[in-house]
């Protein structure tokens, strides 16, 4: 089966020489290492933008309705005489969560792997459609941009928070960013997730059926896994969060009733009736809560391979690892629910999905004890890539022991919506998939560009991200539990919670060194593009596939035949050999056994 | 002021940054060094991995120096607030302990196994028993969470109508609260939006020929009377809402087209929780912060002595001034409730008559 597939694959890419032009080979270019670079590249610019608003209003947080000359200078109206208006504070932090869960984690790091790694990885030429990856691409380039010309609408962007609940979301009334910010926030989203779902199938179908001779699914490196189990529950929830944005534009434009029922607005009562809030969201979390997963679960593979490598060690428990993965993506789906334990659902509801969530603990666990098995009796190569890793499993496991608190009804009542939940969050899937991310960047950099990253700028960048990060989200947790509610504008109206201003400007320092500190990281991204030393062959000494094909990007990714898959991909500092590593496609010894538990 | 200055440090930062990078590139322009870690590398970060370990350990420490007083896990106001406390007290030494291990030894082996030229790492692929260990003993601890958990919100949750409890309904709107007191029956009026009648005074859209509504009683504070049940129904009229009363342990979402609900009894009345010596503390130190920042406090309107009070705060994203909706509650003694209740206009009472209005 695969080995048809091969020559098939070798058919169509192998022995064609395109003529390439500028536009199809950097713009239209149907080929994946080039469209994972595209997708690198735009993730990055819209990860610079979520950024920066996070700067913004952490300012803003720390020095209430201050004048400041960066918000004169990036607002404009919206902060006459450099203080920041309340309707573009909810709006900042509305796109911020937008652009970074969906456009920088989802697209930006799952895009960009995915693409990139899949078809090296199992030995294949290329997608197995081009086209659709291509036009996957350039979807998402285009609800990049609708989101963005959102910025800048009249009445202001979206601002009922990056899950958009209804009737906030709905009614232009209730909100200046519910007018036609919310419209183009709504249409960018219906976009993305189109590019989202071509994407996911390309995955798919290229995984099950493009693998060289001898890759079966048991010697797939864990980021394949990761990248496959990630793509069908990309296409098991994204359609239900389409479908819920479409009844919101019904309800918005057409007069439709699904999310809305007795409105009484600005002095008026209007017509809608019968429909339910609650409705829109257990619709938003059935994707909304597999998504946290779809951003997780690729860092996860990216972090497990790295470890593996620069411990020189196999993965420890290469099977429960899968498992556990499969494990997570199935329980990931009937969890949604935690997301609205006081949201007015039965509270036996909350019981049931109190239990599943809380069980979600124990394959994060498994692969928590995992990792740090991994690195036991290592021989740690201390690469950029190896510290981001350990970064990972470290906010991993912060971040996501919270998350028993928060998963706990009775306890939720008291935390919900607090600085509490922002904390966790933002550790356990927004730091540790950002770290997965620049993790996978420093380590397949090579294989993207040609050239090395530089390591030492690496160094700053990690060190001082990584305080930086738990400067920002370690006291955050302190102040959830102190009551301090999230998504207000400033505390100033709360003597209440005056105590807790000195954190919030502790908390904001950290934030705006970590946020500066990024252009070490952008620099050397950027320079090393064009000037960093030009890599070897296999930089790192791994096992995997992608490390034998040339280093010279070529259409069909190896000359001649596509190297056939012996052994596992984990085979570090086996004994018997004399290297700490031997590649996938070198045939096992006489005599040697390979490793299948 | 201080912006600016953060903005200036910003920009020294970022200066700083650049004259790093030049320095970083000449440095390596001149040497043969690789882009791949070497023995110095290694050596170096498992160093600082082990500082980074020192680096988690004290900003938890220092956390809970400056903000460890939580009031969310101390003083709750209500009857089932100490349940729930303990339940979050065992959670947090739980994950605590968990943390604390589980990072030393992420930490430790990163410093411990970092590489060195001419060492090989042991080929160690799998052990059942250790898998089977580490599945255990989650599922057990996760177990006896669920457990003790799963009762706690039962028993929060499921509200005993037969204690005879105080209805009081909680009306959001963008961006303030009302409460509604059932009156002398104990039962809420009919009511829907679509019913609200500005030029009459009908506020929050009651029935006016139902019985049950004449002598419902509408007021903008929250007063209840210590240890009686209080069975909250919720109601919103435009967008979602929260109602978040942290001191009682108390949430639940106000959704426009229905009713929900939450119930709890209120243990501490608002004096004896100023007299509370944590309170006290608190309070103290509140005011000290508000005196160093009085210009700022006065210019907003403000006055300068904070006052400890119970509040009601929104807690779901509701537009423009989300950040002020909260209302004040008080809890009291039954005979002070009483006198209050009585100084409030009936519904029957607050409405504008039609021919009152003709003339």
């Amino acid at each position: 089966m695969s080995a048809h597939a091969d020559t098939h694959a070798h058919d169509d890419h192998g022995h064609h020489h395109h003529k390439e032009t500028f536009v199809t080979k950097y713009i239209f270019s149907q080929d994946h290492k080039m469209i994972a670079k595209q997708y690198l590249i735009t993730g990055t610019i819209m990860g610079v933008i979520g950024v920066l608003m996070s700067m913004m209003f952490r300012m803003q947080i720390a020095w209430p309705e201050e004048p400041n000359v960066l918000f004169e200078a990036l607002l404009g109206k919206w902060a006459p005489d450099g203080v920041m208006d309340a309707d573009i504070y909810l709006a900042l932090v509305t796109i911020h969560g937008t652009i970074m869960v969906f456009f920088v984690l989802t697209a930006g790091l799952s895009g960009t792997f995915s693409n990139l790694l899949i078809p090296l990885q199992i030995g294949a030429r290329d997608m197995a459609s081009g086209f659709l990856n291509m036009v996957s691409y350039w979807l998402f380039f285009l609800s990049s941009v609708v989101m963005i010309i959102s910025l800048f609408v009249e009445a202001g962007p979206a601002a009922a928070g990056w899950t958009i609940y209804p009737p906030l979301s709905a009614l232009p009334m209730a909100q200046g960013g519910s007018g036609m910010g919310m419209t183009l926030w709504l249409v960018s989203m219906a976009i993305f997730i189109a590019s989202s779902l071509l994407g996911s199938l390309n995955y798919i179908v290229t995984v099950i059926n493009l693998r060289t001779k001898g890759m079966s699914m048991t010697r797939l490196p864990l980021t394949i896994w990761a990248f496959f189990v990630t793509a069908i529950i990309g296409v098991v929830s994204f359609p239900v969060l389409l479908s819920a944005a479409l009844l919101l534009i019904m309800d918005r434009s057409f007069g439709t009733s699904f999310f809305l029922s007795d409105i009484f607005i600005q002095g008026e009562v209007l017509h809608y009736q019968g429909g339910s809030p609650v409705l829109f969201e257990h619709l938003f979390w059935f994707l909304g809560h597999p998504e946290v997963y779809i951003v997780i679960l690729p860092a996860m593979g990216l972090v497990s391979e790295i470890m593996a490598s620069n411990s020189r060690k196999p993965i420890f428990g290469y099977r429960a690892m899968i498992m556990s993965i499969l494990a997570i993506a199935f329980l990931s789906t009937i969890v949604w629910g935690h997301h609205m334990f006081i949201s007015g659902m039965n509270p036996f509801l909350g019981s049931v999905f109190t239990f599943t969530t809380l069980l979600i603990a124990i394959p994060s666990a498994v692969k928590a004890f995992n990792w740090i098995t991994t690195i036991w009796k290592g021989n740690i190569q201390m690469n950029p890539a190896m510290l981001f890793s350990i970064g990972f499993v470290s906010t991993f496991i912060t971040g996501g022991l919270t998350g028993i608190i928060l998963g706990d009804s009775a306890l939720d009542i008291n935390v919900h919506d607090t600085y509490f939940v922002v904390a966790h969050f933002h550790l356990v899937m927004g730091i540790s998939a950002l770290y997965g991310m620049f993790a996978g960047i420093y380590h397949w950099f090579p294989k993207m560009f040609g050239r090395m990253l530089n390591k030492n700028l690496g160094y700053i960048h990690f060190w001082v991200t990584a305080i930086c990060a738990y400067g920002v989200f370690f006291p955050m947790h302190f102040i959830g539990m102190a009551g301090l509610p999230r998504r207000y504008y400033t505390n100033s109206n709360f003597p209440l919670f005056d105590d807790l201003a000195n954190a919030n400007v502790v908390i904001t320092v950290f934030a705006l060194v970590g946020g500066v500190f990024q252009l070490v990281y952008l620099y050397n991204f950027f320079v090393s593009i064009f000037y960093g030393k030009r890599t070897t062959q296999n930089p790192w000494r791994s096992t995997t596939l992608e490390w034998t094909a040339p280093i010279k990007h070529i259409h069909g990714n190896w000359e001649g035949e596509i190297p056939h898959v012996h052994r596992w991909a984990y085979d570090y500092s086996k004994p018997g050999h004399d290297d700490d590593f031997v590649p996938q496609h070198i045939p096992l010894k006489e005599g040697e056994e390979e490793l299948q538990h | 002021m201080t912006a600016f200055l953060t903005i200036i440090i910003v920009l020294f930062i970022a200066v700083a940054i650049w004259q790093m990078v030049k320095i970083f590139d000449l440095a390596q322009a001149g040497s043969n060094e690789s882009a791949v870690a070497t023995d110095k590398d290694n050596k170096i970060n498992g160093y600082l991995m082990m500082g980074f370990l020192a680096f988690i350990y004290i900003i938890t420490i220092v956390s809970f120096w400056y903000l460890g007083d939580l009031p969310l896990m101390s003083n709750s106001a209500s009857a089932h607030g100490p349940e729930l406390d303990n339940l979050m007290i065992i959670s947090m030494v739980i994950i605590f302990i968990v943390q604390t291990f589980t990072q030393f030894l992420l930490h430790y082996f990163a410093y411990k196994y970092k590489g060195e030229k001419g060492k090989k790492a042991l080929f160690y692929a799998d052990n059942n028993t250790l898998e089977a260990i580490w599945t255990f003993i989650p599922v057990v601890v996760l177990a006896g969470l669920i457990i003790y958990g799963l009762f706690t919100w039962n028993s929060i949750m499921n509200i005993d109508e037969s204690e005879d409890p105080l209805v009081v309904e909680l009306y959001a709107q963008q961006f303030n609260w009302k409460a509604r007191y059932a009156g002398e029956d104990n039962v809420l009026g009919m009511a829907n939006v679509r019913l609200i009648d500005i030029d009459k005074a009908n506020i929050l859209g009651l029935d006016e020929s139902d019985p049950n509504a004449q002598d419902d009683i509408i007021t903008t504070e929250l007063h209840l009377p210590v240890d009686r049940p209080v069975l909250f129904k919720m109601r919103s009229q435009d967008v979602l809402h929260s109602a978040y009363m942290p001191h009682f342990r108390a949430q639940m979402n106000c959704v426009p087209g229905m009713v929900t609900q939450f119930g709890f009894t209120p243990t501490v009345t608002t004096a004896e929780m100023r007299q509370n010596p944590d309170i006290v503390d608190k309070v103290k130190h509140i005011n000290a912060l508000r005196a160093e920042n009085k210009e700022a406090i006065e210019e907003r309107g403000q006055e300068l002595i904070y006052e400890f009070d119970y509040l009601l705060l929104c807690n779901k994203i509701c537009g423009k001034s989300h950040y002020n909706m909260q209302m004040k509650i008080v809890v009291e003694t039954q005979e002070e409730y009483d006198a209050w209740l009585k100084e409030q206009k009936t519904f029957e009472n607050s409405l504008i008559k039609e021919d009152l209005k003709s003339y």
